[in-house]
Order: structure tokens, then sequence, then C-alpha cells
């Protein structure tokens, strides 16, 4: 039998604020165990949420970047359970009315255009972290993270397979880094995605019993773990059994999910709206404000780059894989007017070679936009051969500086005395009789041979259009 | 956009059996256990012996609500119908832990300590 | 001065005038809660050393003609408010060995008045009941009769204001926790409009229910203490941002036309007779002061105490769920699993009607009851909340008891807890609606217990109502009524 596999992701984004959802502790990464845990995290008696106008923000302009509907009108709910890192017993989280409804985002998977479409995106706060070493047999609670704001985004199940959802979860992280609402840092949990697997026979309709695979924070595990959730199910009904809806934890280490929490345990988390906040009320204008504050989208970019400025679609998708590489990208054009193909060139070319190479993220770039922008118009304007080019370029990733003040230092500006090179060339032609000889002949070939020869004697500054030029006019000149 | 009593549905697990009220039979010693699992408060066999009753009267009780005809009328949760004022993203909180960490049965390194969490 | 005949008025001008110091005042206080606490069980912590490092700031304050109305007044707070480095238990062993880290807004406020706290007060647990026979810090008995329970869930303030241990009492009320021990104890006692006080630090019971208040003598005393203790806070998302208000505005307005809404289920069946007349006298008094009857209907006034059985316990079984034993809070000694340790932490902890109301709460909200059970009473709150406001169409003033009967006597109502939860069904629906309200003495029953007035005002129109009381009570006494057994009448 064929099985199909369906696949639902919801991915939990923290927010870029700098203080907590519904306190105002902290949220940066790495303190002290506990040291941001004010008395809201902690839930002392007494203490009340009040939300964070910024993470509402934040989940505006997502519902805005996805097309979503942006609830006018929504509420807070408890979600009730008891676990040690969860200080009220309750979170919370949007049930009913979530801020976020609908939307879709458009993914690529092997030259195919696919929507996936969004059922939801929520408010809610994350819980702390339970520490399990050195506790002699108990584990360690540590709140710093309670109460951080997240968005949890949620597709509908319409995902087949794991190169699908991979996509879709590229995609979002590309898109929540793009619009500034999330710094997207994996190994710190800024981005995590729960996938619920299922599987069905290929062409029934009705959906399988599916397992959640909770806490997937790379794109790899997301692969395997989904890989090995299909493998396993299909395996499972072949063999006469059934799935058993359950929550899965992927162990990478193993590359396995096994089961966390049984049926038995599901819990009846008893949601109800939050009584000590009233509706969470979004008007017009706030709408408007943010849709106006929303950078140019990525696929938008895209469009403009291959549209406007002629670019490929290849060197188009390399511009906009971040909103760091389009910035400098971008940047790089409004410094001049040099060619935005050229430009384009040297950014996904010598740049991300280099910063590659010594693994940096590009707008940590040790050669600014505006510095590379000063090195293309040399280029540009002939000063500069392509070879001379990648020199200046090294010389201001190493040592910075400006273009211009490099090449005036090093004498590296090609040749533009013509007297100069003529006499090179003559000098090559006396040398060479038979090579004359040869192109003269018809051979054509031989010109290469000259322009090597030409490079050489010049250490590589003649300006390659006059040596073309000159040596053509003079190995044709009887 | 899906209704609550979907979103119960389908999030959801049936966990506790229909008990008590007119909604169906009394409440019994075996719900009466699910519920304080659900509550996470061990009862006492003296408690269990005598809740059932006691609930049966609240239940009794809150029954009265199910004859009303509430078709049409918006549950209120707040005796206000205005928005939730929102605050400005900035951090107001001072490192407390000594503080609040006194308070605590027993802390190690800063951490709060707890039998072991089985993941 | 007579402390049993003292107007916060008249404390202040004695404080102001240097008749008396605050650490004499405070001292004079301290010593008479001290002598009756044993008997009264007003209050679970006294802490004179700190009293009186406050006293001493306030008194340096008036040295230098500074402070406010309220500088140097000793002032006892419900152990529901957290006030830093005070024990703080909410009359539960869950809290114990709690000492607030930090201050609630209410104690902030009378704090930065120049309060002196005075003590916590006892209070039912988790502010669940009506007789203040569910604190862990044992019973409060009544000064007007030992036997009988002073009313709750505040009835530690109000015995303490009745046997006049404290010229004011902060207290709560989420279904009539001021007015029902007010009317008990015959003091007067208000619980202002949803919103109005802050609720930051107040330990929660039900949230969209619980409101701070006060009780006092007289209803001068309570515009004089509503003036520091109503305050928008931006802490608490429901704090409602008002302009300042002086509830004294409206006191020496005529009460003439003043109409006078009487809700026929308010005067019912169930009404002691005692109760019944001393209405009947009261309303004839503010006839006399010009006000007209009007009759009113409240049709759903019925189903308040169902409504507030299903949505308080669901709120509380939520709020409570924070006392798990990791941070802070009683811990069981004996456990084995992390499961284990919050069961039994929590069953320890939490006394027995806290533990009926946590359970009957999970139950409404679990799956397959939600519909029926709280979203069903959220629609008749609804309900309820409207027949208040078309009430309010025809109407100054909603009148009527607050409580059906006089205070009654110890266990008479613990063993079927809907008795005793029925004892609210005069005070519920205004919690349910949000409105202000309030509780005045207006006499005594055959046993010499008090009896109280209940006046309902519209949102926000607590200062109508305290002059609405503060008239009737110059033209009666009962208020001034002090229990035979605390008039030792100390001179300070």
């Amino acid at each position: 039998m064929n099985w199909e596999m369906v696949i639902g992701l919801e991915t939990h984004v923290q927010l870029a604020t700098v203080s907590k959802m519904f306190s105002g502790s902290a949220t940066a990464f790495g303190a002290p165990p506990n040291q941001q845990a004010n008395e809201v995290d902690l839930a002392l008696p007494g203490v009340l949420p009040v939300p964070n106008r910024q993470a509402v923000a934040c989940a505006i302009r997502f519902g805005l970047a996805v097309g979503a509907n942006i609830a006018p009108r929504s509420w807070f709910a408890r979600k009730n359970y008891f676990y040690p890192d969860l200080p009220k017993g309750y979170q919370i989280s949007q049930f009913e009315l979530p801020i976020v409804q609908g939307g879709a985002l458009e993914i690529e998977v092997e030259g195919v255009r696919h929507s996936v479409q969004l059922t939801r995106a929520h408010l809610e706060e994350d819980a702390g972290k339970s520490l399990h070493e050195d506790f002699h047999g108990r584990s360690g609670i540590d709140l710093n993270r309670a109460g951080t704001p997240l968005l949890e985004i949620v597709t509908e199940p319409v995902m087949r397979s794991a190169a699908e959802a991979v996509a879709y979860a590229r995609m979002l992280h590309r898109l929540v880094t793009w619009i500034g609402i999330c710094d997207g840092n994996m190994q710190e949990g800024s981005f995590r995605c729960d996938a619920n697997v299922s599987v069905r026979p290929q062409g029934q309709t009705a959906l399988g019993t599916r397992c959640e695979i909770k806490n997937l924070n790379s794109f790899r595990f997301l692969e395997r773990a989904i890989q090995f959730e299909f493998a396993r199910q299909v395996e499972l009904l072949e063999g006469g059994g059934r799935v058993i809806q359950e929550t899965r934890l992927y162990d990478p280490d193993r590359d396995e999910t096994r089961s966390m929490r049984s049926k038995e345990d599901a819990q009846d988390y008893r949601y109800f709206p939050d009584p000590d906040l009233l509706p969470l009320c979004v008007d017009a204008s706030w709408i408007e404000s943010e849709r106006a504050a929303l950078p140019e989208l990525p696929e938008a970019l895209s469009q403009r780059l291959q549209h406007t400025l002629g670019l490929s679609a290849y060197d188009a998708g390399l511009l906009t894989a971040s909103r760091a590489w389009a910035e400098y990208y971008l940047a790089l054009l409004k410094e001049g007017a040099v060619d935005p193909k050229l430009c384009a060139n040297w950014v996904t070319g010598e740049l991300a070679a280099a910063l590659k190479r010594e693994g940096l993220e590009v707008a940590v770039s040790p050669v600014s936009s505006s510095q590379l922008a000063g090195l293309l118009a040399r280029v540009q304007d002939g000063t500069l051969s392509g070879k001379l080019a990648k020199e200046v370029f090294d010389i201001l990733w190493r040592e910075g500086g400006v273009a211009d003040a490099i090449i005036a230092a090093q004498g590296l500006s090609q040749m533009s005395d013509l007297a100069a090179l003529e006499g090179v060339i003559d000098e090559l032609m006396v040398q060479h009789p038979e090579q004359v000889a040869e192109f003269r002949g018809g051979k054509e070939k031989v010109f290469g041979f000259f322009v090597g020869r030409a490079m050489k004697a010049t250490g590589g500054r003649a300006n390659p259009a006059q040596l073309n030029e000159l040596l053509r006019r003079k190995l044709a000149a009887v | 956009m899906a209704s609550f009593k979907t979103l119960h549905d389908t999030r959801l697990h049936h966990s506790l059996p229909r008990m008590g009220g007119v909604l169906s039979d009394p409440l019994n010693e075996t719900s009466l256990h699910q519920l304080a699992r659900l509550a996470c408060i061990q009862l006492t066999e003296q408690e269990l012996a005598v809740l059932p009753q006691q609930f049966d009267s609240i239940l009794g009780l809150i029954d009265q609500l199910q004859a009303v005809d509430t078709h049409g009328v918006e549950p209120l949760a707040q005796a206000f119908d205005m928005p939730v004022r929102l605050r400005a993203d900035e951090v107001t909180a001072k490192n407390q832990r000594e503080l609040f960490q006194s308070l605590a049965p027993e802390v190690e390194k800063g951490l709060y300590l707890v039998p072991k969490v089985i993941e | 001065m007579n402390l049993d005949r003292t107007s916060l008025r008249e404390l202040a001008d004695g404080l102001r005038s240097r008749e008396f110091s605050s650490v004499e005042l405070t001292q004079a206080y301290l010593e008479r809660a001290h002598h009756q606490n044993e008997t009264l069980g007003c209050f679970i912590t006294l802490d004179p050393e700190r009293s009186l490092i406050q006293a001493r700031a306030a008194d340096q304050r008036l040295a230098r003609a500074e402070g406010g109305p309220l500088t140097g007044i000793p002032v006892a707070h419900k152990d529901i408010f957290c006030t830093a480095g005070w024990l703080t238990t909410c009359g539960s062993r869950m809290l114990s060995n709690f000492v607030a880290p930090y201050d609630a807004h209410v104690i902030t406020r009378f704090n930065e008045a120049g309060g002196v706290i005075l003590g916590k007060t006892n209070m039912d647990e988790f502010a669940m009941g009506s007789s203040n026979e569910t604190s862990f810090y044992g019973k409060v008995r009544n000064p007007w009769s030992l036997d009988h329970v002073p009313g709750g869930s505040s009835g530690g303030s109000a015995a303490a204001v009745a046997a006049r241990l404290a010229p004011l009492a902060t207290a709560s009320d989420t279904g009539g926790s001021i007015r029902q021990p007010a009317a008990l104890c015959g003091v007067s006692g208000i619980k202002p409009t949803y919103g109005r006080v802050s609720r930051y630090g107040m330990i929660a019971y039900a949230s969209s229910l619980d409101q701070g208040g006060l009780m006092a003598p007289s209803a001068a005393d309570l515009a004089w203490g509503l003036g520091i203790m109503a305050d928008y806070d931006e802490r608490d998302a429901t704090s409602v941002a008002r302009p300042e208000e002086d509830f004294f505005q409206d006191f020496e307005r005529p009460l003439t036309g003043l109409r006078i809404g009487l809700p026929r289920q308010y005067f019912g069946s169930g009404v002691d007779a005692d109760v019944a007349q001393a209405m009947e006298e009261a309303l004839r008094e503010y006839e006399r002061l010009g006000a007209v009857r009007v009759d009113i209907d409240l049709p759903h006034s019925d189903l308040s105490v169902p409504v507030y059985y299903v949505l308080a316990p669901a709120e509380a079984s939520s709020n409570l769920s924070r006392y798990d034993g990791v941070r802070y809070g009683w811990r069981a000694q004996q456990y084995g699993d992390l499961q284990e340790m919050i069961g039994r932490s929590r069953a320890e902890g939490f006394g027995a009607e806290v533990k009926r109301r946590i359970l009957t709460g999970a139950y409404v909200l679990s799956q397959g009851y939600y519909d029926a059970y709280y979203l069903q009473a959220q629609r008749v709150r609804r309900l309820i909340q409207q027949d208040f406001l078309q009430a309010f169409e025809q109407c100054d003033v909603i009148m009527g008891p607050t409580t059906p009967t006089p205070a009654f006597p110890f266990g008479a109502k613990t063993e079927d807890p809907v008795q005793m939860y029925l004892s609210d069904i005069f005070t519920i629906g205004v919690n349910l609606a949000g409105l202000p309200a309030m509780s005045i003495p207006a006499g005594f029953g055959a046993q010499g217990l008090p009896l109280g007035l209940q006046l309902i005002g519209p949102h926000f129109g607590e200062a109508r109502l305290l002059a609405v009381a503060h008239r009737y009570q110059q033209v009666t006494d009962w208020h001034r009524r002090v229990p035979v057994y605390a008039a030792a009448g100390e001179r300070v």
C-alpha cells in the first residue's frame, strides 16, 4: 500500500521584546538562574499580569505579513496544569479567540510552489526550565524563561513531506526574523517546532491518528523526526497495529522518537478566559501603523530585484535569504550609481565566500556596504580589474580603510598611461615575431597569448579593455 | 474560526467520566479521585467519605442554572466591557532573587529544588 | 480621648493639634488589641515594634506639619493584603510561613499616607467563608455575643472595628465578605465598584469579583479611608482610571427626592422578622429625610448564589494552583515523587472549604461541563447585571437587608455548605454586577445582635452612597453603639 503523510506544524516563536509578556522582568538570554524572575513570574500571592504592548505589536505585524485577519477583540485564556516550571499552575495563552486568524505562507519545494494555510497564531507565555543534573537526584527549577512572550503559529495539516515541512519552517524563520519579531536563534530556543504527523493510505480523505513530536529546535531534527515518525507509523499500521494519539520526543542521539506522555496522562486543561485580563482590543489605526512600519517583505523584494533590477531568480533568492543580506545589498545600491548586477555578483560571490570562510554573519561583515561601494565604484569606472579589486577587497577585509586610499597607497590602479602600455606591447612583439606572424596569418588564438604576457609584464595592472584595443590595433598594423 | 467547543473536542482528551449534577449520575468516589487528581490534592479517606454528599448538595444548588433560558445572552466575564490596558515594553524589575528565595522550602545554586522531574 | 467614640476626623485633629502623638495612639490601640485578641481572635499578627516604627515616623511628619489626613492613624489590614515584612497568611496554613516580600498597592497607599499598620486581621481561609470559621488561625468571635459568628470572610476586620480595637480596617469582598460581617458586627462597611481599588497584592480568590474595601464605625470614616484606598494602578489590568474624587462631596446634599429602590426579592419570606422590622424603620427614617420609595424588580436575584458558586470556585481553582510547595508556602514533610509532594502539600496546606471550592471549580471547568456550568453561569451573570442596570433607571439607590438573619451561632451552618452559601443571598448579586455597596448598622434583633442595612449604588456611585449613609447616621446612633463587652472606655 502507498502511504501518504500529513503534517501540521505548531511553531513557538519567541518575540523580540526586552521585557516579559506580563511582567517587567528582562528576557535576556543567559542570566544566572532566577535572577530574571520577579514576583509576577514567580506567581507570588496577589500578583497580576499586564500584557506587553510590543508583544501584541509583534503579533499584529506577523498577521499582516501572512495576510491573516487581525482580531479586533481577542481573549487571554488560562490553560490549567501542574508542573514545577509553571509557577501559576496555569499558562496564560489564547484559546477560543486568538489575535491572528488564518493567513498563508508560500513555499517552494523542488521547483513547485505550495501555499501553506495557517490556522491561527496566538500570544502566550513561556514556561521555566527544569534542570536535572547535579542536584543529587532532584531537579532544579529556573524561572528566568517563565513569562517570556511567545507567538504560537499553527498550520493546517497541509504538508505532505518532511521536505515541505522543512521548507515551511525555513520560510517562517526567514519571515519572523525579517519582520523583526524574533531573533531566530534556534540554539537558544527562540524558534521551536512541534510537528503533528499522521499517515493514511494514498487517496483516503480522512486523517489518520496523529502524534505530536515536541520541541524540534533545528531544521535537521525536524526533518529526521518526521521521517522517523512516518516510517514508525507505517510499520505499525502495516503490522496490523494502530497509532495511538500521544506526545512524542525526538532523540537526536538515537535518531528516533519516543513516547513522552501516554494517553492516560492526557490533560483536561480547563481553559477559561483569564479573569485578571480584559479583552485584548486592536483598533484599525494600530493595525495601519504596524502595516506602515512593516519592511518590504522578502517575496515582494525578490520580485522587485528580478523585474526592476534584472537580477536572476537565483541571485534574488540569495539576496533575500535574510533581512540582513537584503539590507546589505540595498544599502550598497543606495551608496551610489553602481550597477545592480555588479553589486549582486560581489555580494553573493566575494563577500558571501569571505563571510562563510570566517563563519560571520553579514550583519557584522568586516567590509561594510559603504566600503564595498567605494571599491565597486572603482571597478565600474575601470580603475580596477577584477583581480585587483579582489586584492583591494582582501585589504579592506583585513585592515579596513577606504578603497581609493588603498589603491593610491599600493599603486594598485590599472595602468592608465597609454604610452607605457604601448611600450610593453611593442617589446612583446619584438620578442615574439613568430606569434605575431601566426596572428596575422589568421590564428586568432594567439591573441590570448599576448594578453597573458602583457598582463604578466604589467603586474596585472593593465586595463583589460585598453590592452585589448591597443593589442588589436598594433597586431593588425602591418 | 472553530468554536470553543470544537477546540475542546479536537485538542483535548476526554479524561473525566460524566458525573454529578443533572447532567448525569451523582458524584461517586472514583470520579472524585479523578477530580482530585486534576486539582492536585490528595484526599483522605475521611474526605472521600463526606465529599460526595456535600457535592450533591452543591451540584443541586448550581444545577438551578440549567432551568434558565439564556438563549441569545452573551456570557459576561467581567463587570465592565473595556479593553485591557497594555504596558510599555520596559524592564522595570530588578534582581531580588535572595529575597524571594528566602521564602522557598529548598534552593541550591539559585534554583528551586523539587523531586526529580520526569519528562 | 475615648477610643470607643472617636471618629477618624477627631483622631486626625488630635494628632495635628498634638493632643496626643501617633505613638501614644498606636500604643493605646495595640494595648486594647493585645488584651482582647485572645478572646476575640481578631488579629493573626500583631507586631508592636513594626507598628511603632511607623508611628514614630508619622510623628516626625506631623511635627514638620507634613502628611495627610491619615498620617499617624492606626489601620488594621485584612491578612489578604501582602504587607512587606509582615506574615501574610490569608488565613491559611498554606501561607503560615509566608512573610510577604512586597506591599499590596492598598498597603502602599496607606503607608504613603502615613497610616500605621496596627496588625493583620483574621479571615476565612483564602476569603472563602461567611462565618470566619474556616481560618487556620481559629475562629473570630462576635463582640456582641461570643457564641456567635462575626460573619466572613472579613470577620477579623469587622470584629476589630466593632470592639473598637481599630478605628479603620481594610477588608475585601467577593460575595459579601465586607458587608455581611459588617452587618453581623454592627459596623459600617463599603465594597467599592469593581476596578476602583487595586487588586495588586490582594491575594486572589475570584479575580472577576474580588474588590478591596473598608470597615469603620461610620460612613464618614469610610469616606476618609476610601480617599486614600481608591486609586488607579497600572499593575492591575482591571483597575479603572478615574479622576480623583472627593468622597465627601455629597455629604451636605439633602436627600429630598432621593428614590430608594426596594427589590421585591429582598423582602420575601426568607427574611427574619427582626430584620424586616429594622428595614421598615430605616426606610421610614429615610422618608423623614425626604426620600421616596420605589418598588423595583431584580427578577434573577435568586440565581445569584448558584451563579456565584460556579464562577467563584472556577476562578479560585485556577488562582490557587500556584500553591504547590515549590517556591514558597507550605511543603509537606513526607513525600515520594513530585506529584506526591504537590498533592500532599496542597492536601495539608488547604482546609476543607478551600478544597471543596477548588474541586467544585475544577469540576465546572472540566471538559463536557464547561458550557453547561461555566458559560451558562456567565450568561446568567449578565442577566443579573442587566436587572441592576434597569433598576437604576428607576431609582438612585437600592436598599434592603444585608443578610436575611442576624449572626448565627458557631457550628450552625458548617455541616451543610449550601446553607452557609445562602447566607450571602443579598450580597452576591452586587459583586456579579460590579456595583458599589455598603452595609450600615440599622438596629438590633431580639437577642441584641446587630442588623445591617444594605445600600447599593450605580457603578462609581460611592460618593452618593456614602452621603446617603451619612445622612442616616446623622439622625440615628446605631453606628455609635459599642458592645458592652468592649466598652472599657480607656482614654488616651
